[in-house]
C-alpha cells in the first residue's frame, strides 16, 4: 500500500563540506544516507529520518542539518498534524500505534510553576564551597519514635536502611529493552556515585552481580529472572505493579530481542516473546500485596527493604496508604511523563496523572494518617534537572529516580523509536552492531558526571535557602511557592502562591 | 614502546579513525581541503574491517620481529631502534610489494598511483596518534605493548 505519510524531517547536506567519508551511512540505523556512485555524491532518503541526530553528531565536517519538514497543513486547532498522521498510520497498519519514551503532550508541568526560596538579610545563606553540605539520604522504614537507652544508644529497632550519597537513583530499565552495555554503565555509575540503579523486570546479567550492593532488583508480573541469588545479591527488592508510561498495561518484549544472553538472564526460551501480564496475577488486593511483600522479606531474611512501584493514577494516595500498611518500606510513584521502551501511544499520552500532584497528595495523605515515616517515597517520571529534584524533595519525596535524563546522558535524543529496536545510539536495542555504541567506560563516566553536576547544583540551592542538609528540605513545602496556578492546584500541592 | 590497540567490543565501525589518519598525513591539515582539493590525496594508513556485527580497525603492530622489514629488498622499511616505530622511506621504496606479502596482519597497502607502499607511522611527532585521539567511542587505545613476541 502506498503510504500517505509525509516525511517528518528534511536532511540537508552542505556539499561544499561533505567529504564523502560515509560515516553518516554507517551510523544511521534507519537507512537514511547512501552513496550514489553514479553521481559520486552522498544522498539522503529524508522519509526515513527519525531526527535522532546520530549522523549530525558524527559528521566530521558538520555538513549535515536535520530540520522539520516544512510541510504546512491548513490551520486547524482540532485536527493537528499529529492526529492526521496517526490516522494515516493506522489506516495503513490497522494496529495499535506504538511509541517509545515518555508523554510529550502539553499537560501542565508543575515543576515549571513552582519556585524555590532563598535567604536574604534576615537569615544567612550558606556557601557550599566553604561549609559542609549534606545530601546523604537513607531509604527504608523509620521507627515511629526514637527512644534512647541509658548509655544513649538507640533502643528503637531499625528496619534495614539504604544509604544514598545523593538522593537521585537510576530508574528501572530492563535488560532486553536496553543493552547490557547500558546496564553496565548504570551499574558502574551508581556504584561510583554511591547510589542505586534498578534492573527493571528483565533480571540481572551474571556479569553485573558484582554491583549488587548498588542494585535494586525488580519482581514484576512476568517474574523474569527471579531466583534466590537474584534476590540475595540485591540491596533492595522492588515489586513492580505499574509504570507511568503505561499504567494498567503489561509489557511485551518482542522475540527478536530475546537473544541467548537475554534468554538465560530472563529464564525464558530464546526467540520467544517476553510477555509481562498487565496485573500481577497473585495481587488482586492490598492483602495480596502484603503477602508478596512478606514472602520477599522472608526470602531475604528481613535484611533488605522491599519497595513497591505503582504508576501515578487518580487514587494513588489511598493506594499508597494501603501499600505502606501492607509493609512496603519504599513506595515508588511513576508519573504521567514516565518513559518506556514501548507503549501504546494512546495510553502513554492519556493515562495517569502528573507526578507532582501524585507526590503531594500521597505525602499529605501519609502524613495525615501518621504513617509517613513507615516508608520512603521515591518519585520518577520527567525529572529533567536538579531544580526538579529540589522541588520534588521539598514536595515530600525522599529521593527521585531518573531514567530519561540518564539515557540522554548516554546519547538519547528522545526520537521515540525505542520500540523499533533500531536505536542509532545503541541504547534501546539488542542489535549487536548497535549496542557497541554505548561503551560502558564512557557511559559510566557520563552518568557520574551528570550526578556530580546535579549534586553540586543541589548544594548551591540548599545553601541559598540557608540550610545545610537535604533532610531540612524534605517535605518542607514552605520553601516552595506557586506561580500561575489555581487555588485548587495550590491546595493539592500544599504550596502557597508566590507573593503570599 | 606504545602502540595502537583496538577494543573490538566497542568499535562501532564509523571509520572516523581513517578520516583523521588521512587528515594527519595531509599537507593542508584541513579536513575539507585535504579531502576535496589536495591532488595527492593521502590514504588512511589504517583500515576498518567490517562484517556486521563485527568491526575493528586494523593497525600496524610495529612488531619487535618485523617481517616486513626483514622482507624489504631495498632497506626502505626500517624499525627505529629507540622508538620501535616501523617506518617506510618513500625514496627507497620501489613498490615490489614483498612486505605486503610478508606482513602477518595485512596492514601494509599500496599507495594509489604512487607505486609505493604506505603504512602507519604512529603519527611520529604526536603524543597520541590521530586515530586514537579521534575515536569517538574510545575503541582505539595507545598503550604499552603487552606481548613482545607479536610486537
Amino acid at each position: 500500500m502506498k503510504t500517505y505519510l509525509p516525511p517528518k524531517f528534511l536532511v540537508t547536506r552542505d556539499l561544499a563540506k561533505c567529504i564523502r567519508c560515509e560515516v553518516c551511512v554507517n551510523q544511521c540505523s534507519f537507512d537514511n544516507h547512501y552513496y550514489d556512485a553514479d553521481d559520486d555524491e552522498m544522498k539522503s532518503r529524508s522519509e526515513n529520518c527519525v531526527g535522532c541526530h546520530r549522523c549530525v553528531t558524527f559528521c566530521p565536517t558538520g555538513a549535515l542539518t536535520v530540520r522539520r519538514n516544512p510541510l504546512e497543513y491548513r490551520e486547524n486547532y482540532n485536527w493537528r498534524p499529529e492526529f492526521i498522521e496517526d490516522i494515516i498510520k493506522q489506516a495503513e497498519s490497522g494496529g495499535i500505534l506504538l511509541t517509545g519514551m515518555g508523554n510529550d503532550k502539553g499537560q501542565r508541568i508543575y515543576w515549571d510553576h513552582l519556585v524555590l526560596n532563598a535567604s536574604q538579610v534576615t537569615n544567612p545563606s550558606i556557601d557550599p564551597l566553604r561549609e559542609p553540605m549534606e545530601l546523604t539520604t537513607y531509604l527504608g522504614r523509620k521507627p515511629d519514635r526514637v527512644t534512647l537507652g541509658p548509655d544513649l544508644n538507640l533502643e528503637a529497632e531499625l528496619a534495614p536502611q539504604v544509604r544514598l550519597e545523593v538522593p537521585i537513583m537510576f530508574t528501572a530499565i530492563s535488560y532486553g529493552a536496553v543493552s547490557l552495555n547500558v546496564h553496565e554503565s548504570l551499574a558502574r555509575a551508581a556504584t561510583e556515585a554511591g547510589t542505586l540503579w534498578n534492573t527493571g523486570e528483565g533480571g540481572l546479567h551474571p556479569k553485573l552481580y558484582k554491583y549488587g550492593r548498588n542494585t535494586i532488583v525488580q519482581v514484576a508480573s512476568g517474574r523474569f529472572g527471579v531466583h534466590p541469588d537474584y534476590l540475595d545479591v540485591a540491596r533492595v527488592v522492588e515489586i513492580k505493579i505499574g509504570q507511568g508510561a503505561k499504567p494498567g498495561i503489561g509489557g511485551h518484549l518482542p522475540g527478536e530481542k530475546v537473544s541467548a544472553e537475554v534468554s538465560s538472564t530472563r529464564m525464558i526460551p530464546q526467540g520467544t516473546d517476553a510477555l509481562s501480564p498487565a496485573p500481577q496475577h497473585d495481587i488482586y488486593s492490598i492483602e495480596d500485596l502484603a503477602q508478596l511483600i512478606y514472602a520477599l522479606k522472608e526470602a531475604t531474611h528481613y535484611t533488605k527493604p522491599v519497595s513497591v512501584k505503582i504508576a501515578a493514577v487518580h487514587n494513588s494516595a489511598a493506594i499508597a496508604s494501603g501499600m505502606v500498611r501492607a509493609g512496603a518500606d519504599i513506595i515508588v510513584l511513576d508519573g504521567l511523563r514516565g518513559a518506556t521502551g514501548a507503549a501504546p501511544k494512546i495510553i502513554r499520552d492519556n493515562v495517569g496523572i502528573p507526578i507532582e500532584l501524585a507526590l503531594a497528595s500521597v505525602d499529605s495523605r501519609l502524613r495525615h494518617e501518621g504513617i509517613r515515616s513507615r516508608a520512603s517515597i521515591v518519585i520518577s517520571g520527567g525529572i529533567r534537572n536538579s531544580g526538579d529534584v529540589a522541588k520534588a524533595i521539598a514536595l515530600g519525596a525522599d529521593a527521585v529516580n531518573i531514567g530519561t535524563a540518564a539515557l540522554v546522558a548516554l546519547g538519547c535524543r528522545l526520537c521515540q523509536q525505542c520500540h523499533t529496536g533500531k536505536c542509532a545510539w545503541g541504547i534501546c536495542t539488542s542489535d549487536l552492531f548497535l549496542t557497541k555504541r554505548v561503551n560502558p567506560d564512557i557511559g559510566a563516566r557520563r552518568l557520574v558526571n551528570l550526578l556530580r553536576g546535579w549534586s553540586l547544583e543541589l548544594k548551591e540551592m540548599l545553601g541559598g535557602m540557608g540550610i545545610n542538609a537535604i533532610e531540612s528540605l524534605r517535605g518542607n513545602r514552605l520553601h516552595l511557592r506557586g506561580v500561575g496556578l489555581t487555588d485548587t492546584e495550590l491546595d493539592i500541592l500544599g504550596v502557597r502562591m508566590a507573593g503570599s | 614502546m606504545k602502540t595502537v590497540y583496538v577494543k573490538e567490543e566497542v568499535c562501532i565501525g564509523c571509520g572516523l579513525c581513517e578520516v583523521y589518519c588521512r587528515l594527519e598525513h595531509s599537507r593542508s591539515k584541513d579536513l575539507i581541503k585535504s579531502f576535496k582539493r589536495e591532488s595527492q590525496q593521502p590514504m588512511p594508513l589504517l583500515r576498518v574491517e567490517r562484517r556486521e556485527p563485527i568491526s575493528f580497525a586494523v593497525t600496524c603492530r610495529h612488531c619487535a620481529e618485523p617481517h616486513c622489514v626483514y622482507a624489504c629488498i631495498t632497506g626502505a622499511l626500517q624499525r627505529d631502534r629507540e622508538s620501535g616505530i616501523v617506518t617506510v622511506d618513500g625514496e627507497k621504496c620501489i613498490g615490489c610489494w614483498t612486505c605486503i606479502l610478508a606482513c602477518p596482519f595485512g596492514v601494509i597497502r599500496q599507495e594509489k598511483g604512487k607505486g609505493k607502499i604506505a603504512k602507519c607511522d604512529l603519527c611520529l611527532a604526536k603524543k597520541i596518534p590521530a586515530c586514537v585521539d579521534n575515536c569517538p567511542n574510545e575503541a582505539l587505545v595507545y598503550a604499552e605493548v603487552q606481548d613482545e613476541t607479536l610486537s
